[in-house]
Parts: structure tokens; sequence; C-alpha cells
């Protein structure tokens, strides 16, 4: 596995020698900015609202600002992992770099590793700077701070778990604009199978990408839910491994 | 060093290599010739591992390219027909990425990738973007690459296509400096290169050896017989009866525009016969002169021997 640092640093580097790195990172975190502004404000509003005592229960800072932001993320970061997975292996193809990286003395396995690391680095560092919004809840109020860590590691994994299957579908092709609305059809169709039914009554409702995150907004850490993810994830770059390796032999 | 043992690879229905050896010591320099489509670049990605043989087995170094690849790999460089670059990246960082991945040990790493830089002459562009970068820099680049982990077994796919007269001779120039006591396979269209470097030529057709000779042998063939290539203005089939019907000549055919090459017996000269036949009968003699009997040639003749 000595070859994934190598992979790694060079994905890396190329995400940020490019402007798709600063795009992908702006765009993020105006979006959730925006997102979490419009919150804020439905919440500040409600203070006003004389049914409000009445609710007081159910209408914390939790549950009207914190859960729905990260629901908001989770489907900004469904649109916007596509893009960051499309070149990883289709780009590959189109420059010939394959034939350096599959007739150099490493493992295809590391390979994969490098581009999943190097992808993984880059939606922290997103995940990090959208913490930022978050900050301004700690300084003026007293959110649920057990229920914003549970979410943001929900969200980690549910991204990481995007990033695996969106490097599954580059393997598939060596255009990148294919690449991504492959990864786009994948994640769409796993998110909505089943998003009516939920994880204990139906398959469906169990592959279901969406009903895994719920629990970690309420600050619940179940191992099914990471579980399901880290399956999720393994399936992914598993499928990617296969991809890549029968295609030799055809 | 390279033994390649009875490959075949199949792609769906077309069989694009049928069942090639051919054996390469420690230092050879193998020309590795065929027309567009006959089947070098699919051997030669089988012999470095990218893809494996649907038949056969490929031992670099003694070692199975297939089952054990990441020795086998670790003792070949290889430049595929374009080469393998990223356009984004700067010159020196990618030979360092590139010397990473070849599992080059990190303190010989950067005397080795100065070396190999100054070898292909691209110090002078170590801090640009590759994608800014002429073809001719491209490919040292690419050839740098292939050189970075000092590899036993050198294989280039056509280093020299693409590329202007001047950039030609200096890569030529440059692979005949490099190659030392390396096993070299080359594949390339131009035959004059072949003889300029190689010791020894495997030529391909449709997917099969065509011919395999050490330059040595092959050049010693051709010695003693010097074709001549006639033109004349007057042209027709009676011309190339009365030619034939000379004592001394042995063969006659069409050249590629038209002009008759000749090859007389060996050891004879014919051509104060042959320039008096066209006198006599007012032909017109446009042009005669010996023409070598060279690689070219060797070549049409086994591809188009093949082809029947």
């Amino acid at each position: 596995m000595n070859a994934v640092y190598p992979i790694l640093k060079r994905e890396l580097r190329s995400y940020f020698a490019s402007p798709l790195a600063y795009v992908i990172l702006v765009v993020f975190q105006v979006i959730s900015a925006l997102f979490f502004s419009l919150y804020l404000k439905g919440f500040l509003h409600l203070q006003f609202d004389p049914n409000f005592q009445l609710l007081r229960g159910e209408l914390n800072l939790n549950n009207v600002v914190v859960i729905p932001y990260f629901d908001t993320m989770s489907i900004v970061l469904l649109f916007i992992i596509p893009l960051i997975t499309m070149r990883l292996v289709a780009d590959e193809r189109k420059s010939h770099t394959a034939e350096l990286l599959f007739t150099s003395p490493i493992k295809l396995r590391s390979i994969i590793w490098g581009k999943f690391l190097a992808a993984l680095i880059l939606l922290i560092i997103m995940l990090l700077l959208s913490s930022l919004n978050l900050f301004v809840l700690t300084v003026h109020g007293n959110p649920d701070m057990g229920a914003i860590f549970s979410s943001y590691l929900g969200l980690l994994l549910l991204g990481a778990s995007f990033l695996s299957l969106g490097i599954f579908a580059s393997s598939l092709s060596s255009s990148q604009l294919v690449a991504a609305i492959i990864a786009f059809g994948i994640l769409l169709l796993l998110w909505l199978v089943g998003a009516s039914s939920d994880t204990e009554s139906s398959i469906l409702g169990y592959i279901s990408l969406i009903n895994h995150f719920e629990n970690f907004g309420k600050g619940i850490i179940e191992l099914k839910d990471l579980a399901y993810y880290f399956s999720i994830i393994y399936i992914g770059l598993f499928l990617a491994h296969t991809a890549l390796d029968s295609e030799r032999w055809r | 060093m390279i033994h390649v043992q009875n490959v075949s690879k199949q792609y769906g229905d077309l069989l694009a290599v049928d069942n090639i050896s051919f054996q390469l010591n420690k230092g050879d320099v193998l020309g590795f010739l065929g027309p567009n489509g006959a089947g070098k670049t699919t051997t030669m990605r089988i012999i470095t591992g990218y893809m494996p043989a649907t038949k056969g087995k490929v031992y670099i170094a003694d070692v199975d390219i297939f089952e054990d690849p990441l020795i086998a790999k670790s003792h070949i460089g290889y430049l595929p027909e374009n080469p393998p670059l990223y356009e984004d990246m700067i010159v020196r960082d990618y030979l360092d990425f590139v010397a990473e991945i070849k599992q080059v040990p990190d303190r010989e790493k950067n005397g080795r990738i100065n070396y190999i830089m100054d070898k292909c002459g691209i110090l002078d562009v170590g801090k640009r973007i590759i994608g800014h970068l002429s073809k001719g820099y491209r490919q040292r680049i690419g050839i740098a690459q292939a050189l970075i982990n000092d590899p036993a077994v050198l294989v280039l796919d056509e280093p020299t296509n693409g590329l202007d007269p001047k950039q030609i001779i200096e890569i030529r120039e440059l692979i005949k400096g490099l190659s030392g006591d390396r096993t070299v396979i080359l594949s390339t269209h131009i035959l004059p290169e072949v003889t300029m470097i190689c010791s020894k030529v495997v030529i391909i057709n449709k997917g099969k050896i065509a011919l395999e000779e050490s330059l040595e042998r092959l050049t010693s063939k051709m010695d003693g017989v010097e074709n001549i290539l006639l033109k004349t203005r007057y042209w027709g089939e009676e011309i190339q009866q009365k030619i034939i019907s000379l004592p001394n000549v042995s063969d006659i055919r069409l050249g590629i525009s038209n002009e008759l090459i000749i090859q007389p017996k060996k050891g004879t000269d014919i051509r104060e016969e042959l320039s008096d036949l066209i006198m006599r009968n007012g032909w017109g003699l446009l042009e005669m002169r010996p023409v070598a009997h060279n690689l070219e040639e060797v070549f049409l003749r086994v591809i188009s021997s093949e082809g029947d």
C-alpha cells in the first residue's frame, strides 16, 4: 500500500491546481451559509409567534435549525460529489496516464484508495468550512453539541459513501461528463428508493441512503447505520476495483 | 531478459495477437515493426503488464508478468504511444510522482530525477507546466518517465512519432545513448531508425510474426544484390516482358509510383545492357539508379506475402 500516499498527494495537488476545488468549496459554502441563515431567520421569527410557548419543547434550535441545515447539506452533497469524483478515473483514461499507473509496480487497490482518500480530504475541508456557520450558534445560543457532532459524522459517512460510488461511476467511462451523470443517477436512485418506508420495515427502506442519516441528526449513533455506510463505501470501492480489473481482460 | 511465449490476445471476435513468441537477451535492441493495426501496441501492452494475454506467458527477467506483476513491472520502463502525462503538473513534480509510484528509494530520488532530466534535455523546462510544452518536450518527458527507475527493460511505442525531423534525430540519439546494457523494444514506422538503433528485427503482420532476424544476418542476406530503379517515358507491358527476357535479370516488379524495380542475378551488372535495350527501342530513359535492397523492401515483401 506504499503507493497510496503519492497517488493521494497527486490527486489533491491536481484538485487545487485547477479552479475545480475552489469553485466547489465556494459554491458549497455559499449554499450552506444561505440555507443556514434562512433557517436561523425562521427560528427567530418563531419566537414572536403567539403559539411558540406551547410548542417550546419541539421547536428548539436543534429541530428548527440544525437538523434542516444538515438535511440540506446532504442534498447539496448529492449534487456536488459527482463533480468531485467524475475526473478521478475517467481522466486517467483520457490523458493516457492509466497506462503509467497500470504498468507501475503498484497495486490497483492502492490507486483506488489514494484517489478515494484525496477526495475524502476535499470533502472534510468542505465540511470544516461549513462548520463556521454553526459557530455562530455556539456564540449566541446553546445548541446540542452532541447532535451537531453526530450529524457531522453522519454527513461525513454519507459523503464518503457518495465518493465511493462516484469513483465507481468514474471507472466506467473515459468521459467526465458521462461519469458524473452515472454517479448522479446511482446516488439519486439509492437516495430515493424506499425513501417512503423506514429502515426496519423493508429492504428498499434499508438500502436507501437517506434513511440512515436521520438518526445522526437526533444525536444517535447506531451500529447498524455505521455498518451500512461502511458497507456502501466498501462496495463502491470494490466495484471500482472490479470494473478496472475486468476492463483489462476484454 | 524478455521471454514472450506463445502469446495470443483476443478482443471479442478479433484475434489481435496470434501466438507470438520471441526472446531477447540483455543488451538486445529490438526493432518491432509492422503496419498499423498489426498488433504491435497490443503486444507491448501485454509485455508491460498493462493487460493480460488471452493465452501464453511473458517473462521479464524470469518473472511471470501476470503471476508476479509487482516484481516484473519494477524492471520495466514503458513509453506508450501517447506519453502518459498529467497536463496540469509541473515537469519536476510529475517525475517526482512517477519516481514514487515506481518505488525509487527516497534517498536516490532527487539524484535520479536530476540525472534523467539532464540526459533527456529537459532540465530547462523543469518548472514549466506540462500542458504548455511542445510535442518534442512531451516526448522527452515521456522517455524520462520511462527511465526514472533505471529499468533493465525499456519498451518504447513509436517514440519518434509526430516529431519534426530535428527532434526525431535528437530522440534517436537519446535512445541510442541510453540503451547500454538495457534490453529495449522499440516499435516504429520509420525503417531507417531500425537500421540505426536496433540489433534485432521482428516484423509482425495481422498479429503473427512474419520475420524474426538479427540485423546483421538481415543485412548480410541483402548484400551482393543491388536492385535497379528504372523510369522511362514510354510505358507498357512489353517493356517488362523485354527486360525480364534479358539473360541476367532475375525479377522485375512495379514500384510504388509506377517505376520498375529490376533485380539482377547475383554478382552481375546489368546497367549497360539495360540502357542499351532502352535506347534501341526508343522508350525514353528518364531515370536509372541503383537502389539499396533495404529494410523497406524486406518489410514490404514480408507484409505483402503474408497478405496472400
